[in-house]
Protein backbone atom coordinates (compact mmCIF):
# COMPACT_ATOMS: atom_id res chain seq x y z
CA UNK A 1 0.00 0.00 0.00
CA UNK A 2 2.72 2.32 0.80
CA UNK A 3 5.19 1.47 -2.01
CA UNK A 4 1.85 1.94 -4.41
CA UNK A 5 1.25 5.35 -2.29
CA UNK A 6 4.45 6.44 -3.26
CA UNK A 7 3.91 5.49 -7.26
CA UNK A 8 0.64 7.39 -7.32
CA UNK A 9 2.60 10.31 -5.96
CA UNK A 10 5.43 10.49 -8.17
CA UNK A 11 3.18 9.62 -11.40
CA UNK A 12 1.33 12.67 -9.94
CA UNK A 13 4.32 15.12 -10.06
CA UNK A 14 5.78 14.16 -12.79
CA UNK A 15 2.43 14.60 -15.13
CA UNK A 16 1.94 17.90 -13.29
CA UNK A 17 5.25 19.42 -13.81
CA UNK A 18 5.16 18.36 -17.34
CA UNK A 19 1.39 20.04 -17.70
CA UNK A 20 2.59 23.09 -16.32
CA UNK A 21 5.56 23.58 -18.38
CA UNK A 22 3.33 22.36 -21.41
CA UNK A 23 0.87 25.12 -20.34
CA UNK A 24 3.08 27.55 -19.83
CA UNK A 25 4.83 27.13 -23.15
CA UNK A 26 1.65 27.41 -24.66
CA UNK A 27 0.23 30.56 -23.01
CA UNK A 28 3.08 32.30 -24.64
CA UNK A 29 1.81 31.05 -28.05
CA UNK A 30 -1.76 31.90 -26.86
CA UNK A 31 -0.89 35.15 -25.34
CA UNK A 32 0.95 36.56 -28.80
CA UNK A 33 -1.87 35.17 -30.67
CA UNK A 34 -4.49 36.96 -28.48
CA UNK A 35 -2.18 39.90 -28.40
CA UNK A 36 -2.56 39.49 -32.53
CA UNK A 37 -6.62 39.27 -32.64
CA UNK A 38 -6.60 42.57 -30.55
CA UNK A 39 -4.80 44.40 -32.86
CA UNK A 40 -6.07 43.29 -35.93
CA UNK A 41 -3.11 41.18 -36.38
CA UNK A 42 -2.77 37.35 -37.27
CA UNK A 43 -0.18 36.61 -34.76
CA UNK A 44 2.32 33.74 -35.00
CA UNK A 45 1.27 31.35 -37.44
CA UNK A 46 4.50 30.47 -39.62
CA UNK A 47 5.97 27.33 -36.90
CA UNK A 48 3.32 24.58 -38.08
CA UNK A 49 -0.42 24.85 -38.88
CA UNK A 50 -1.54 28.32 -37.14
CA UNK A 51 1.45 28.34 -35.96
CA UNK A 52 1.28 25.87 -33.32
CA UNK A 53 4.79 24.84 -33.19
CA UNK A 54 5.84 28.10 -32.30
CA UNK A 55 6.47 27.46 -28.41
CA UNK A 56 8.81 24.76 -29.44
CA UNK A 57 10.65 26.83 -31.99
CA UNK A 58 11.15 29.48 -29.02
CA UNK A 59 12.61 27.19 -26.68
CA UNK A 60 14.77 25.64 -29.10
CA UNK A 61 15.66 29.17 -30.26
CA UNK A 62 16.23 29.49 -26.23
CA UNK A 63 18.45 26.84 -25.61
CA UNK A 64 20.86 27.83 -28.88
CA UNK A 65 21.23 30.94 -27.76
CA UNK A 66 24.63 31.84 -25.84
CA UNK A 67 24.50 31.86 -22.02
CA UNK A 68 26.10 35.07 -21.27
CA UNK A 69 27.24 36.12 -17.58
CA UNK A 70 28.62 39.91 -17.02
CA UNK A 71 31.82 40.21 -16.04
CA UNK A 72 30.71 41.91 -12.43
CA UNK A 73 27.99 39.91 -11.62
CA UNK A 74 27.85 37.38 -8.78
CA UNK A 75 27.74 34.49 -10.64
CA UNK A 76 26.20 31.68 -8.24
CA UNK A 77 23.75 34.17 -7.27
CA UNK A 78 22.67 34.88 -11.25
CA UNK A 79 22.17 31.18 -11.45
CA UNK A 80 20.53 30.74 -8.30
CA UNK A 81 17.73 33.24 -9.82
CA UNK A 82 15.57 32.11 -11.87
CA UNK A 83 16.19 28.85 -10.18
CA UNK A 84 13.94 29.99 -7.50
CA UNK A 85 11.49 31.97 -9.73
CA UNK A 86 11.07 28.70 -11.41
CA UNK A 87 10.54 26.83 -8.48
CA UNK A 88 8.53 28.90 -6.45
CA UNK A 89 6.00 28.82 -9.27
CA UNK A 90 5.99 25.43 -10.09
CA UNK A 91 5.88 24.25 -6.36
CA UNK A 92 2.45 26.12 -5.46
CA UNK A 93 0.73 23.24 -7.81
CA UNK A 94 1.73 20.43 -5.01
CA UNK A 95 -1.04 21.62 -3.01
CA UNK A 96 -3.73 22.41 -5.27
CA UNK A 97 -6.25 19.67 -5.62
CA UNK A 98 -6.91 18.99 -9.64
CA UNK A 99 -10.36 17.02 -8.79
CA UNK A 100 -12.33 14.21 -7.07
CA UNK A 101 -10.61 11.04 -6.38
CA UNK A 102 -10.01 8.31 -9.28
CA UNK A 103 -10.94 5.20 -8.37
CA UNK A 104 -7.93 2.52 -10.49
CA UNK A 105 -6.98 -0.50 -9.50
CA UNK A 106 -8.92 -0.92 -6.26
CA UNK A 107 -8.12 1.96 -4.44
CA UNK A 108 -8.42 5.64 -4.17
CA UNK A 109 -6.18 8.15 -5.94
CA UNK A 110 -6.31 11.61 -5.09
CA UNK A 111 -5.66 13.85 -7.46
CA UNK A 112 -3.68 16.46 -5.17
CA UNK A 113 0.44 15.72 -4.28
CA UNK A 114 0.26 17.17 -1.04
CA UNK A 115 -3.03 17.13 1.38
CA UNK A 116 -1.44 19.62 3.70
CA UNK A 117 -4.57 20.95 5.84
CA UNK A 118 -2.53 24.35 5.94
CA UNK A 119 -2.54 24.74 2.02
CA UNK A 120 -3.62 27.80 1.68
CA UNK A 121 -1.04 28.84 4.06
CA UNK A 122 1.54 27.09 1.92
CA UNK A 123 0.46 29.09 -0.99
CA UNK A 124 0.80 32.30 0.45
CA UNK A 125 4.14 31.42 1.74
CA UNK A 126 5.59 30.44 -1.86
CA UNK A 127 4.14 33.37 -3.01
CA UNK A 128 6.36 35.71 -0.88
CA UNK A 129 9.66 33.49 -1.20
CA UNK A 130 8.31 34.07 -5.11
CA UNK A 131 9.91 37.54 -4.94
CA UNK A 132 13.41 36.68 -3.72
CA UNK A 133 13.84 35.03 -7.72
CA UNK A 134 13.33 38.21 -9.10
CA UNK A 135 15.37 40.47 -6.31
CA UNK A 136 18.21 37.67 -6.57
CA UNK A 137 18.21 37.48 -10.05
CA UNK A 138 18.10 41.31 -9.87
CA UNK A 139 20.56 42.18 -7.68
CA UNK A 140 23.39 39.22 -8.94
CA UNK A 141 23.19 41.29 -12.57
CA UNK A 142 25.18 44.25 -11.33
CA UNK A 143 23.20 46.58 -13.65
CA UNK A 144 20.96 49.56 -12.18
CA UNK A 145 18.29 49.00 -14.48
CA UNK A 146 17.75 45.76 -13.13
CA UNK A 147 18.49 46.14 -9.43
CA UNK A 148 15.15 49.33 -9.93
CA UNK A 149 13.32 46.39 -11.69
CA UNK A 150 14.14 44.21 -8.72
CA UNK A 151 13.36 46.93 -5.91
CA UNK A 152 10.09 47.93 -8.29
CA UNK A 153 8.89 43.66 -8.39
CA UNK A 154 9.46 43.56 -4.38
CA UNK A 155 8.36 46.68 -3.03
CA UNK A 156 4.88 45.80 -5.88
CA UNK A 157 5.04 41.95 -4.24
CA UNK A 158 4.96 43.21 -0.57
CA UNK A 159 2.46 45.92 -0.82
CA UNK A 160 0.08 44.07 -2.67
CA UNK A 161 0.55 40.70 -0.52
CA UNK A 162 -1.48 42.06 1.98
CA UNK A 163 -4.45 42.87 0.34
CA UNK A 164 -4.24 39.75 -0.71
CA UNK A 165 -3.78 37.58 2.05
CA UNK A 166 -6.65 39.88 3.65
CA UNK A 167 -9.21 38.65 1.23
CA UNK A 168 -8.01 35.52 1.13
CA UNK A 169 -8.84 35.62 5.30
CA UNK A 170 -12.32 36.18 4.37
CA UNK A 171 -12.58 33.32 2.22
CA UNK A 172 -11.06 30.91 5.60
CA UNK A 173 -14.05 33.14 7.56
CA UNK A 174 -16.45 31.79 5.38
CA UNK A 175 -15.27 27.88 4.60
CA UNK A 176 -14.04 27.76 8.15
CA UNK A 177 -10.76 25.89 6.98
CA UNK A 178 -7.24 26.51 5.65
CA UNK A 179 -7.29 22.97 3.56
CA UNK A 180 -7.71 23.84 0.13
CA UNK A 181 -9.75 20.64 -0.24
CA UNK A 182 -12.30 21.17 2.64
CA UNK A 183 -12.60 24.98 0.79
CA UNK A 184 -13.47 23.21 -2.52
CA UNK A 185 -15.73 20.84 -1.01
CA UNK A 186 -17.43 23.76 0.69
CA UNK A 187 -18.56 25.26 -2.52
CA UNK A 188 -19.97 21.75 -4.07
CA UNK A 189 -22.04 22.40 -6.61
CA UNK A 190 -22.45 26.09 -7.73
CA UNK A 191 -21.99 27.03 -4.32
CA UNK A 192 -19.18 29.50 -5.38
CA UNK A 193 -17.69 31.93 -3.00
CA UNK A 194 -17.67 34.66 -5.94
CA UNK A 195 -21.39 34.90 -5.11
CA UNK A 196 -20.54 35.82 -1.51
CA UNK A 197 -17.31 37.43 -1.75
CA UNK A 198 -17.21 39.46 -4.93
CA UNK A 199 -15.09 42.44 -3.54
CA UNK A 200 -12.65 39.60 -2.09
CA UNK A 201 -12.78 38.12 -5.37
CA UNK A 202 -11.75 42.10 -7.25
CA UNK A 203 -9.35 42.84 -4.74
CA UNK A 204 -7.87 39.27 -4.84
CA UNK A 205 -7.82 39.24 -8.61
CA UNK A 206 -6.18 42.91 -8.92
CA UNK A 207 -3.52 41.81 -6.25
CA UNK A 208 -2.82 38.62 -8.10
CA UNK A 209 -1.84 40.40 -11.53
CA UNK A 210 0.22 42.26 -9.36
CA UNK A 211 1.80 39.17 -7.71
CA UNK A 212 2.64 37.67 -11.45
CA UNK A 213 3.74 40.72 -12.56
CA UNK A 214 1.55 41.02 -15.46
CA UNK A 215 0.54 44.45 -17.02
CA UNK A 216 -1.34 46.87 -15.95
CA UNK A 217 1.34 46.20 -13.30
CA UNK A 218 4.38 44.94 -15.29
CA UNK A 219 6.26 47.67 -13.89
CA UNK A 220 9.82 45.06 -12.72
CA UNK A 221 9.74 44.49 -16.33
CA UNK A 222 8.89 47.18 -17.97
CA UNK A 223 10.71 47.12 -21.72
CA UNK A 224 10.04 51.30 -22.77
CA UNK A 225 11.82 52.42 -19.22
CA UNK A 226 13.75 49.66 -17.70
CA UNK A 227 14.95 47.46 -20.48
CA UNK A 228 13.49 44.55 -19.54
CA UNK A 229 13.94 45.40 -15.39
CA UNK A 230 15.46 42.50 -13.59
CA UNK A 231 15.89 40.04 -16.50
CA UNK A 232 17.87 42.68 -18.50
CA UNK A 233 20.95 40.67 -18.41
CA UNK A 234 19.53 37.65 -18.80
CA UNK A 235 20.09 35.39 -21.95
CA UNK A 236 19.43 31.90 -23.02
CA UNK A 237 17.82 29.68 -21.00
CA UNK A 238 18.15 31.73 -17.79
CA UNK A 239 16.00 34.23 -19.34
CA UNK A 240 13.43 31.50 -20.29
CA UNK A 241 13.33 30.42 -16.93
CA UNK A 242 12.48 33.81 -15.90
CA UNK A 243 10.02 34.09 -18.65
CA UNK A 244 8.79 30.87 -18.38
CA UNK A 245 7.95 31.34 -14.40
CA UNK A 246 5.81 33.94 -14.91
CA UNK A 247 3.76 31.95 -17.02
CA UNK A 248 3.52 29.18 -14.74
CA UNK A 249 2.69 31.95 -11.58
CA UNK A 250 -0.21 33.12 -13.88
CA UNK A 251 -1.18 29.48 -14.68
CA UNK A 252 -0.96 28.51 -10.61
CA UNK A 253 -2.59 31.98 -9.65
CA UNK A 254 -5.23 31.06 -11.98
CA UNK A 255 -5.76 27.78 -10.10
CA UNK A 256 -5.64 29.08 -7.16
CA UNK A 257 -8.42 31.94 -7.64
CA UNK A 258 -10.27 29.09 -8.92
CA UNK A 259 -10.58 27.15 -5.77
CA UNK A 260 -11.17 30.03 -3.73
CA UNK A 261 -13.67 31.56 -5.87
CA UNK A 262 -14.59 29.77 -8.27
CA UNK A 263 -15.44 26.43 -6.65
CA UNK A 264 -12.16 24.57 -7.93
CA UNK A 265 -13.31 21.17 -9.35
CA UNK A 266 -17.15 21.92 -8.58
CA UNK A 267 -19.95 22.07 -11.27
CA UNK A 268 -23.68 21.87 -11.30
CA UNK A 269 -25.13 18.88 -11.66
CA UNK A 270 -22.10 17.17 -9.69
CA UNK A 271 -24.26 14.66 -7.78
CA UNK A 272 -25.86 13.18 -10.91
CA UNK A 273 -22.37 11.53 -11.35
CA UNK A 274 -21.89 9.90 -8.19
CA UNK A 275 -22.85 6.40 -9.66
CA UNK A 276 -19.44 6.84 -11.88
CA UNK A 277 -16.05 7.53 -9.47
CA UNK A 278 -14.03 8.31 -12.63
CA UNK A 279 -16.50 9.63 -15.03
CA UNK A 280 -17.03 12.51 -12.33
CA UNK A 281 -13.19 12.39 -11.76
CA UNK A 282 -12.51 13.13 -15.17
CA UNK A 283 -15.06 16.45 -16.18
CA UNK A 284 -14.25 17.66 -12.66
CA UNK A 285 -10.46 18.06 -13.94
CA UNK A 286 -11.82 19.59 -17.03
CA UNK A 287 -14.01 21.37 -15.34
CA UNK A 288 -10.84 22.99 -13.82
CA UNK A 289 -8.93 23.31 -16.41
CA UNK A 290 -11.52 25.13 -18.10
CA UNK A 291 -12.01 27.25 -15.30
CA UNK A 292 -8.32 28.23 -15.21
CA UNK A 293 -8.18 28.60 -18.64
CA UNK A 294 -10.86 31.16 -18.77
CA UNK A 295 -9.08 32.73 -15.91
CA UNK A 296 -6.12 33.22 -17.87
CA UNK A 297 -8.00 34.35 -20.81
CA UNK A 298 -8.80 37.33 -18.70
CA UNK A 299 -5.40 37.43 -17.51
CA UNK A 300 -4.03 38.31 -21.10
CA UNK A 301 -6.87 40.43 -22.09
CA UNK A 302 -6.50 42.57 -19.85
CA UNK A 303 -2.92 42.87 -20.52
CA UNK A 304 -3.43 43.64 -23.81
CA UNK A 305 -5.83 46.64 -22.79
CA UNK A 306 -4.85 48.60 -19.90
CA UNK A 307 -1.74 50.35 -19.98
CA UNK A 308 1.18 50.12 -17.32
CA UNK A 309 0.60 52.15 -13.76
CA UNK A 310 2.97 54.62 -12.78
CA UNK A 311 4.91 53.68 -9.49
CA UNK A 312 2.84 55.73 -7.27
CA UNK A 313 -0.50 55.15 -8.87
CA UNK A 314 0.57 51.81 -8.15
CA UNK A 315 1.38 52.54 -4.53
CA UNK A 316 -1.69 54.28 -3.87
CA UNK A 317 -3.93 51.88 -5.55
CA UNK A 318 -2.43 49.12 -2.99
CA UNK A 319 -2.40 50.91 0.27
CA UNK A 320 -4.74 53.07 -0.09
CA UNK A 321 -7.39 51.54 -2.32
CA UNK A 322 -7.10 47.65 -1.91
CA UNK A 323 -6.10 47.09 1.89
CA UNK A 324 -8.61 49.38 3.33
CA UNK A 325 -11.66 47.35 0.89
CA UNK A 326 -10.13 44.34 1.80
CA UNK A 327 -10.54 45.33 5.51
CA UNK A 328 -13.70 46.50 5.30
CA UNK A 329 -14.61 43.37 3.83
CA UNK A 330 -12.94 41.10 6.04
CA UNK A 331 -14.82 43.05 8.99
CA UNK A 332 -18.23 43.13 7.32
CA UNK A 333 -17.62 39.78 6.23
CA UNK A 334 -16.85 38.52 10.18
CA UNK A 335 -19.56 40.63 11.07
CA UNK A 336 -22.31 39.14 9.52
CA UNK A 337 -20.25 34.84 10.13
CA UNK A 338 -20.47 35.86 13.76
CA UNK A 339 -24.13 36.62 13.50
CA UNK A 340 -25.19 33.49 11.78
CA UNK A 341 -23.32 31.49 13.86
CA UNK A 342 -24.83 33.14 17.33
CA UNK A 343 -28.61 33.15 15.53
CA UNK A 344 -29.01 30.53 13.41
CA UNK B 1 -10.79 82.54 -34.80
CA UNK B 2 -12.80 80.27 -36.87
CA UNK B 3 -11.31 76.44 -37.03
CA UNK B 4 -10.90 75.01 -40.35
CA UNK B 5 -12.61 71.39 -39.14
CA UNK B 6 -14.28 70.27 -36.48
CA UNK B 7 -12.49 68.22 -35.10
CA UNK B 8 -11.24 70.56 -32.21
CA UNK B 9 -12.28 69.23 -28.42
CA UNK B 10 -12.33 71.63 -25.65
CA UNK B 11 -10.38 70.63 -22.94
CA UNK B 12 -12.55 70.17 -19.46
CA UNK B 13 -10.88 69.90 -16.55
CA UNK B 14 -13.47 69.10 -13.95
CA UNK B 15 -12.81 66.78 -11.29
CA UNK B 16 -13.62 63.09 -11.91
CA UNK B 17 -16.94 61.96 -10.79
CA UNK B 18 -16.95 58.90 -8.33
CA UNK B 19 -18.32 56.65 -11.00
CA UNK B 20 -14.81 57.47 -12.79
CA UNK B 21 -13.04 57.52 -10.05
CA UNK B 22 -13.78 54.22 -9.77
CA UNK B 23 -11.93 53.34 -13.03
CA UNK B 24 -13.93 49.91 -13.18
CA UNK B 25 -16.39 50.91 -15.75
CA UNK B 26 -13.53 52.74 -17.94
CA UNK B 27 -11.72 49.76 -17.79
CA UNK B 28 -14.77 46.92 -18.49
CA UNK B 29 -15.35 49.75 -21.11
CA UNK B 30 -12.15 49.09 -22.88
CA UNK B 31 -11.90 45.52 -22.14
CA UNK B 32 -14.96 45.28 -24.72
CA UNK B 33 -13.29 47.39 -27.46
CA UNK B 34 -10.44 44.88 -27.28
CA UNK B 35 -12.45 42.29 -27.66
CA UNK B 36 -14.47 43.40 -30.00
CA UNK B 37 -11.23 43.75 -31.90
CA UNK B 38 -10.90 39.82 -31.22
CA UNK B 39 -13.53 39.25 -33.68
CA UNK B 40 -12.94 41.73 -36.48
CA UNK B 41 -11.58 40.55 -39.41
CA UNK B 42 -7.84 40.27 -39.60
CA UNK B 43 -6.40 42.65 -42.19
CA UNK B 44 -3.00 40.73 -42.54
CA UNK B 45 -2.11 39.97 -45.89
CA UNK B 46 -0.15 37.03 -45.35
CA UNK B 47 2.71 38.07 -48.43
CA UNK B 48 4.53 34.78 -49.48
CA UNK B 49 1.24 32.83 -49.97
CA UNK B 50 -0.97 35.98 -50.91
CA UNK B 51 -0.02 38.96 -52.21
CA UNK B 52 -1.51 42.24 -51.90
CA UNK B 53 -3.91 43.88 -55.42
CA UNK B 54 -1.75 45.67 -57.55
CA UNK B 55 -2.64 48.90 -59.19
CA UNK B 56 -2.47 48.81 -63.24
CA UNK B 57 0.36 50.70 -63.23
CA UNK B 58 2.63 49.23 -60.62
CA UNK B 59 6.04 48.87 -61.37
CA UNK B 60 8.12 45.86 -60.59
CA UNK B 61 11.21 43.76 -61.53
CA UNK B 62 11.91 44.48 -65.18
CA UNK B 63 11.71 41.88 -67.91
CA UNK B 64 13.83 41.86 -71.33
CA UNK B 65 11.33 40.90 -74.14
CA UNK B 66 11.48 38.71 -76.89
CA UNK B 67 9.71 39.13 -79.63
CA UNK B 68 7.26 36.81 -81.14
CA UNK B 69 10.21 34.65 -82.76
CA UNK B 70 11.52 34.23 -79.97
CA UNK B 71 14.60 36.85 -80.48
CA UNK B 72 15.75 39.52 -77.77
CA UNK B 73 14.22 42.72 -78.28
CA UNK B 74 17.34 44.58 -76.98
CA UNK B 75 20.57 46.00 -79.21
CA UNK B 76 22.36 47.23 -76.17
CA UNK B 77 22.10 51.09 -77.05
CA UNK B 78 22.85 52.09 -73.71
CA UNK B 79 19.81 54.49 -73.31
CA UNK B 80 18.45 53.07 -70.17
CA UNK B 81 21.31 52.99 -68.56
CA UNK B 82 22.23 56.78 -69.85
CA UNK B 83 18.09 57.34 -68.68
CA UNK B 84 18.39 55.37 -65.83
CA UNK B 85 18.65 58.46 -62.35
CA UNK B 86 20.23 55.60 -60.22
CA UNK B 87 22.30 54.55 -62.19
CA UNK B 88 21.35 50.81 -61.33
CA UNK B 89 21.68 49.40 -65.25
CA UNK B 90 24.64 48.55 -66.99
CA UNK B 91 25.73 46.36 -70.30
CA UNK B 92 28.43 44.89 -73.02
CA UNK B 93 27.16 45.23 -76.15
CA UNK B 94 28.55 42.07 -78.99
CA UNK B 95 27.87 41.97 -82.69
CA UNK B 96 25.60 38.94 -84.06
CA UNK B 97 27.00 36.17 -85.86
CA UNK B 98 24.93 34.24 -88.63
CA UNK B 99 24.96 31.60 -86.04
CA UNK B 100 22.84 33.38 -83.59
CA UNK B 101 20.47 35.29 -85.74
CA UNK B 102 17.28 32.88 -84.31
CA UNK B 103 18.27 34.52 -80.96
CA UNK B 104 18.90 38.42 -81.55
CA UNK B 105 16.74 40.45 -83.66
CA UNK B 106 19.10 42.77 -84.76
CA UNK B 107 22.88 42.87 -85.60
CA UNK B 108 24.11 44.07 -82.05
CA UNK B 109 23.06 42.55 -78.98
CA UNK B 110 23.65 43.17 -75.07
CA UNK B 111 26.09 40.27 -74.29
CA UNK B 112 25.91 41.32 -70.91
CA UNK B 113 23.14 43.23 -69.21
CA UNK B 114 22.80 43.94 -65.68
CA UNK B 115 20.29 45.77 -63.47
CA UNK B 116 21.14 46.41 -59.48
CA UNK B 117 17.89 45.96 -57.93
CA UNK B 118 19.01 47.88 -54.53
CA UNK B 119 19.92 50.93 -56.94
CA UNK B 120 17.20 51.13 -58.81
CA UNK B 121 14.16 52.91 -57.73
CA UNK B 122 11.12 51.38 -60.00
CA UNK B 123 11.11 54.86 -62.28
CA UNK B 124 10.74 53.02 -65.21
CA UNK B 125 12.31 55.83 -67.44
CA UNK B 126 14.62 53.00 -69.01
CA UNK B 127 11.38 51.77 -70.28
CA UNK B 128 10.68 54.97 -71.52
CA UNK B 129 14.21 55.25 -72.90
CA UNK B 130 13.46 51.89 -74.88
CA UNK B 131 13.33 52.47 -78.32
CA UNK B 132 13.53 48.85 -79.05
CA UNK B 133 10.24 47.71 -76.75
CA UNK B 134 12.97 45.69 -75.04
CA UNK B 135 13.07 46.51 -71.59
CA UNK B 136 9.65 47.05 -69.44
CA UNK B 137 8.50 46.95 -65.63
CA UNK B 138 5.91 44.14 -64.62
CA UNK B 139 3.92 43.19 -61.86
CA UNK B 140 6.50 41.04 -60.23
CA UNK B 141 8.19 41.94 -57.07
CA UNK B 142 12.01 41.51 -56.29
CA UNK B 143 12.35 38.78 -53.77
CA UNK B 144 14.46 39.72 -50.95
CA UNK B 145 18.04 38.20 -50.22
CA UNK B 146 20.31 37.50 -47.43
CA UNK B 147 23.47 38.88 -49.88
CA UNK B 148 23.22 42.02 -51.63
CA UNK B 149 25.49 40.65 -54.28
CA UNK B 150 22.10 38.48 -55.48
CA UNK B 151 20.39 41.65 -55.85
CA UNK B 152 22.77 42.31 -59.17
CA UNK B 153 20.27 40.74 -61.52
CA UNK B 154 21.90 39.22 -64.60
CA UNK B 155 20.28 38.43 -68.27
CA UNK B 156 19.44 34.59 -66.82
CA UNK B 157 16.97 36.51 -64.39
CA UNK B 158 15.99 39.67 -66.34
CA UNK B 159 15.16 38.21 -70.03
CA UNK B 160 11.59 36.32 -70.41
CA UNK B 161 12.01 32.89 -70.78
CA UNK B 162 10.99 31.47 -74.30
CA UNK B 163 8.43 28.52 -72.62
CA UNK B 164 6.81 30.98 -70.41
CA UNK B 165 6.10 34.53 -71.92
CA UNK B 166 5.19 37.58 -69.52
CA UNK B 167 2.50 39.64 -69.90
CA UNK B 168 3.11 43.36 -69.53
CA UNK B 169 -0.11 44.55 -71.31
CA UNK B 170 -1.20 45.56 -67.72
CA UNK B 171 0.17 48.68 -67.69
CA UNK B 172 0.78 49.14 -71.78
CA UNK B 173 -2.08 50.90 -72.87
CA UNK B 174 -0.78 53.14 -75.88
CA UNK B 175 -0.04 50.78 -79.06
CA UNK B 176 3.17 49.41 -78.27
CA UNK B 177 4.22 46.41 -80.32
CA UNK B 178 5.23 43.23 -78.82
CA UNK B 179 2.81 43.28 -75.94
CA UNK B 180 3.10 39.57 -75.80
Amino acid sequence: METFFWIDKLVLVLLLFLISLGIAAYQTYFERKLAGWIQDRVGPDRAGRFGILQPIADGVKMFLKEDFTPANADKWLFILGPGIAMFTSLITSAIIPWGTDLQLFGRSISLQVAEINIGILFAFGIISIGVYGIMIGGWASNNKYSLFGAIRASSQMISYELAMGISAITIIMISGSLDLRAIVESQHGLNWNIFYQPVAFLVFFICALAETNRAPFDLPECENELIGGYHTEYSSMKLGLFLFSEYVAMFVSSAIMAILFFGGYNFPGMDYLTYNPNLLSIISVAVFFIKIFALIFIFMWIRWTIPRFRFDQLMHLGWKVLIPLALVNMLVTGFIVALYESWF
Amino acid sequence: MESLTNRKVVVSDKPMTFMEKLYLPGIIKGMLVTFRHILMRRKTIKYPEETREFAPVYRGMHVLKRDDQGRENCTACGLCAVACPAEAITMTSAERTNADKHLYREEKYASMYEINMLRCIFCGLCEEACPKEAIFLTDRLVPTQFERGEFIYGKDKLVEPLDERIDITKRQFTGKRSAI
